[in-house]
């Protein structure tokens, strides 16, 4: 997996993303846009392609750092309950203020979905049994149990819907000034390449880290803020993308070993690839009409996920 | 010097180590012996900072444990645990340059890799050092993990069992690479060792611990006595001389 490629895939794929749509735009009309196809071009199409890239980079990256810090392949913001508790502190949001803006959902989201973030690696140090499946299973069992709440408060409130809506990614809602927030997850994913090194051996336990003279507990708090800010930015954006920070950094490591100052360049880019591609599969299935992404990224992914998991147990045997 | 004074530590209620003090010798090899649950590795958990004491303190070079910058005492001390089977995709090359961190936090120099090779070329790893970890066997997994501590470069350096699970061929070489550590290079390095064949063949003081305490230290002439293993194994151990080494004859 060179860079190189990575590189000119997106760059074409980014190419055929700006040019597909409703709306016909032939690339060689380029220079010469009309009115309107200049202002489609940049209150929607130049929009959900940077959202498409940053989201799709930025969720990769979380994955990584948490499968690095919990020391686990199949850890990730899916399989941690932090997009749970991310929905949960949305409603809470929604039920503490009426009309939250969407800093304010941001804020208390964040709050939650930290929190959810802590309790599960909390549990992941008393559990006894470190078996890499069983601690993803422990991870949705707490999502889930997270999830129920969720789905009692906002029955008993009249959101369901409100709440379901957070719950399928789309990039098709992404218009200039509703998806900006999105941005925020740019510093994030800068701060994670800094923290390279560090996360490398933090994820190498509490001992060696010390050994070393690296504060680990803060490390590992760096690390789960980046995961779970770039969670909550990305589900009030775009909405929930299962399975991408799962599938992406385990494709990444698997070729370039678990250096993360050599795997997360490689897995942002691969991210960012990954999710454009879905999103203009799903443009294009059912044109005109669109498959929201976190459908598409769900089926190719939960394939791809079962396919690691096959792939594992062969390595074992 | 490390200095050690009145260490106690327990765990739920229970004393795991009780008044230890004891002096580890710059220059010198110096070996913890005892039977298992004697609080061996748990004080040489705590000289090392990975784990706190309930009381007591520990003294780097007549300086409190807890005084110094981690970052600088990640330069003077360096710990090696008996647990590293660490599931992780590295190279040997990127796991020793890891040693450099406490000088170039993840920027090595020109410098930093000149003792990322030293380090590789001492443990004799150059042909496999671009080997990813979970390729290479247990024995050489701990060879990589040394050769990550000779890159670190520090005066004292300590390690829990680093001969668990090596064979005698193995063990024989990881023993002679500490030895030249302290002979030729000045290094102060503190084991904790369960063979104490090996302990008597290649230290140059040992510390006999049992159930939390010292029980008994001093050179190796005065260690390998069948006196002194009464006291500290409960067991009648011949003593042989084999080619000016005390070998304890402990199997029947």
């Amino acid at each position: 997996m060179k860079k190189r490629y990575l590189l000119i895939a997106l760059v074409l794929l980014s190419f055929v993303s700006l040019f597909l749509g409703v709306k016909n735009i032939h690339p060689l009309d380029l220079f010469r846009l009309s009115e309107e196809q200049l202002q489609v071009m940049l209150v929607s199409r130049i929009p959900r392609l940077v959202s498409i890239l940053v989201a799709g980079a930025a969720l990769s990256i979380s994955g990584l750092i948490m499968q690095q810090l919990s020391r686990n392949k199949f850890v990730s913001p899916t399989t941690a309950g932090t997009d749970d508790a991310a929905r949960l502190g949305i409603l809470v949001a929604l039920m503490l203020f009426t009309s939250a803006s969407l800093i304010e959902k941001m804020i208390v989201a964040f709050v939650f979905a930290l929190a959810g973030t802590f309790v599960f690696m909390k549990i992941l140090d008393r559990v006894k049994y470190k078996d890499a499946i069983f601690i993803p299973l422990v991870g949705l069992m707490f999502g889930n149990v997270i999830g129920s709440l969720t789905t009692f408060f906002a029955y008993k409130n009249n959101l369901i819907q409100n709440i379901t809506a957070w719950l399928q990614g789309d990039f098709s809602g992404i218009l200039s000034g509703r998806y900006e927030m999105i941005y925020i997850s740019i510093p994030l994913v800068i701060v994670a390449y800094l923290f390279a090194n560090k996360f490398t051996i933090a994820g190498m336990g509490e001992e060696f880290a010390i050994n070393l003279g690296l504060k680990h507990k803060q490390i590992v708090n760096i690390g789960l803020v980046i995961v779970a800010l770039v969670s909550v930015v990305v589900m009030l954006t775009v909405g929930l993308i299962p399975f991408l920070g799962l599938v992406v950094p385990n494709l990444v490591t698997i070729y370039a070993g678990d250096n993360l100052k050599k795997s997360l360049p490689l897995t942002a880019m691969l991210g960012a690839l990954f999710v454009l591609f879905c999103d203009i599969l799903g443009r294009i299935l059912i044109y005109p009409y669109e498959v929201p992404i976190g459908l598409t990224v769900g089926v190719i992914g939960s394939g791809l996920f079962l396919y690691l998991l096959i792939r594992r147990k062969a390595h074992d045997a | 010097m490390i200095e050690a004074k009145h260490l106690s530590k327990s765990y739920g209620g229970k004393p795991v180590v009780e008044g230890v003090s004891l002096r580890v010798e710059k220059g010198k090899m110096t070996s913890f012996i005892g039977p298992n649950g004697a609080g061996k590795s748990t004080v040489l958990s705590m000289i090392s900072r990975l784990l706190a004491q309930d009381s007591g303190e520990v003294l780097i070079e007549g300086k409190e444990i807890g005084q110094w910058k981690s970052n600088e005492l990640a330069r003077k001390i360096s710990i090696l645990k008996q647990s590293n089977h660490i599931n992780v995709r590295l190279t040997v090359r990127e796991l020793v340059s890891f040693g450099r961190f406490p000088y170039s936090q993840g920027k090595l120099t020109a410098e930093d890799w000149k003792h990322v090779d030293e380090a590789i070329r001492y443990m004799d790893m150059q042909d496999m050092q671009g080997k990813y970890l979970d390729q290479l066997s247990g024995g050489q997994n701990q060879r990589a993990f040394i050769a990550m501590v000779i890159a670190q470069n520090t005066e004292y350096i300590l390690l829990d069992e680093p001969l668990n699970n090596l064979d005698m061929k193995h063990s024989v070489q990881i023993m002679k690479v500490l030895r030249r550590l302290v002979d030729e290079l000045g290094k102060t390095v503190v084991l904790v060792i369960h063979d104490i064949n090996f302990a008597s063949c290649y230290s140059d003081h040992i510390v006999a611990l049992k159930e939390g305490k010292v029980v008994r230290e001093g050179s190796v002439d005065e260690m390998i006595t069948t006196e002194a293993l009464k006291q500290i194994y409960e067991m009648d151990i011949a003593i042989q001389s084999i080619n000016g080494n005390r070998i304890c004859v402990y199997f029947t």
